[in-house]
């Protein structure tokens, strides 16, 4: 399969880059890994007149710790994640998470923060960003702004970015004191899309929930973040009813539609329980001392 | 761009993908094409030895960079150790999928020599085989494991 044909261009710097977005940014399509965007060009869903590729800007590719938080650069891709040894430490939920993603030629090539701009709401990152409360910065050539990832997801496949803004890095803030976190995930066979998934994060002081982090993959028109889940176990002693309790409202909270992978009430069931088990974990994992 | 460490171009349109340019441009026909939807594994190459999709690559994203496909596993007629893996412990049937299954087992022992059966068969995960052949695949790549011969050695212009 052919895509449409497109004029390419591959800036060398960060500058010339939002340069071309401000000049073409309407019929322009930013392009990292391609692992999302290329199957939309060749399926024609996605024909624009330009395509810019990033691939080849410089020292996008960091991961790395700076007052508080963790960013993730726009060039590092989901098998960065996988191998990195310094996220095991601050937020191992990452390197889980991405062990889920695609098929690990895929997470060769594709990109977190392309990932996360593609906003399909079947895809892995929105739902693990959603669980860290994290932030994405959006440059343009006049200026910079900060988007949080609950303000991100608009629609299916839709962002809140403007037509001339590109996310260079994702900020994930470091979770103070003791932590834990999962990603759970029901899927038919590597590379498919998920049944369902649920990314889970919490902080603990003093034997109670500080913060609680929960977001949802593929069962809704976004990746979906479980407030009223989030809500019942904040400042509470985790006990076994609780975390059914916020289980359960993870599920309500979720609005899947049937399809090959199984009807929509089974979806919500599913949530039910990757929440649950992802609470258990993450709940264990902060306990045990381990971030 | 390099291929199988020699310096190749053509030129292309920027809707080419790489596998259309190695076939047919560079009449590389040993990658294949299977499913065209990123979802089979057939059309697997190595860029700067790491194994991707090569029907969701642009050939100008691979500009500049090392290309290895199975035409460049071999070293003239001496087959690398993968390679021989497959010959001796059957490893193909059709072979629709094997060079796309050589190449992975080639990039994997390139970055863990001593992989278990384990962390084979994930590494394969993205790769399918049409006569579910996967018992065989598994051992072979073991068998190229076990050998003498250090696979990286066969990763031409490998950048892992």
């Amino acid at each position: 399969m052919y895509p449409a044909a497109f004029d390419y261009r591959a800036p060398k710097t960060l500058d010339e880059t939002l340069a071309l977005l401000k000049e073409k940014g309407d019929d322009a399509k930013v392009m990292a890994g391609g692992q999302s965007l290329i199957p939309l060009l060749k399926l024609r869903f996605a024909q624009p007149a330009l395509v810019i590729d990033i691939g080849r800007l410089p020292s996008m590719a960091t991961i790395k710790k700076q007052d508080g938080y963790v960013s993730i650069g726009a060039l590092v891709r989901h098998v960065d994640i996988e191998r990195s040894e310094d996220l095991k430490s601050w937020l191992p939920i990452m390197g889980e998470a991405a062990h889920w993603v695609a098929d690990p030629l895929v997470r060769n090539r594709g990109t977190v923060v392309g990932s996360v701009c593609h906003a399909d709401p079947s895809g892995d990152w929105g739902a693990v960003m959603l669980a860290l409360g994290a932030d994405l910065v959006a440059r343009s050539a006049s200026g910079e702004r900060v988007i949080h990832a609950t303000d991100f997801f608009t629609g299916p496949l839709t962002n809140a970015l403007k037509p001339d803004e590109l996310v260079t890095e994702i900020r994930i803030p470091v979770p103070s004191g003791a932590s834990g976190g999962a990603y759970n995930k029901l899927e038919r066979k590597v590379g498919d899309f998920a049944t369902a998934a649920a990314a889970v994060q919490v902080e603990m002081k003093d034997g109670k929930l500080s913060r609680v982090g929960i977001g949802l993959t593929a069962v809704g028109e976004t990746n979906l973040k479980a407030a009223a889940a989030e809500k019942s176990l904040t400042g509470q002693q985790p006990t076994d009813a609780l975390i059914a309790e916020a289980a359960r409202l993870a599920a309500s909270a979720a609005t899947p539609k049937g399809d090959v992978r199984g009807s929509a009430e089974f979806k919500k069931d599913m949530v039910r329980v990757l929440v649950q088990r992802g609470l258990k974990t993450a709940v264990a994992r902060a306990k045990g001392g381990k971030a | 761009m390099k291929v199988n460490g020699s310096e190749r171009s053509g030129d292309v349109e920027p809707r080419v993908l790489l596998v259309d340019f190695l076939r047919s441009n560079l009449r590389l026909t040993g990658t294949h094409i299977g499913c065209d939807t990123t979802s089979c594994g057939a059309c697997t190459v190595l860029i700067d030895g790491e194994p991707v999709k090569s029907c969701t690559v642009l050939a100008l994203q691979a500009e500049g960079r090392s290309v290895t496909t199975v035409e460049g596993l071999a070293q003239g007629a001496t087959l690398s150790a993968v390679q021989d893996g497959f010959h001796q412990e059957h490893g193909l049937q059709c072979g629709f999928c094997t060079p796309g299954m050589m190449l992975v087992g080639t990039a994997l022992l390139a970055r863990n020599p001593n992989p278990t059966e384990e962390e084979i068969r994930w590494a394969i995960s993205g790769n399918i085989c049409r006569c579910t052949g996967y018992m065989n695949i598994v051992k072979a790549i073991q068998h190229a494991a076990k050998a003498a011969k250090p696979a990286a050695a066969a990763v031409a212009g490998g950048g892992e």
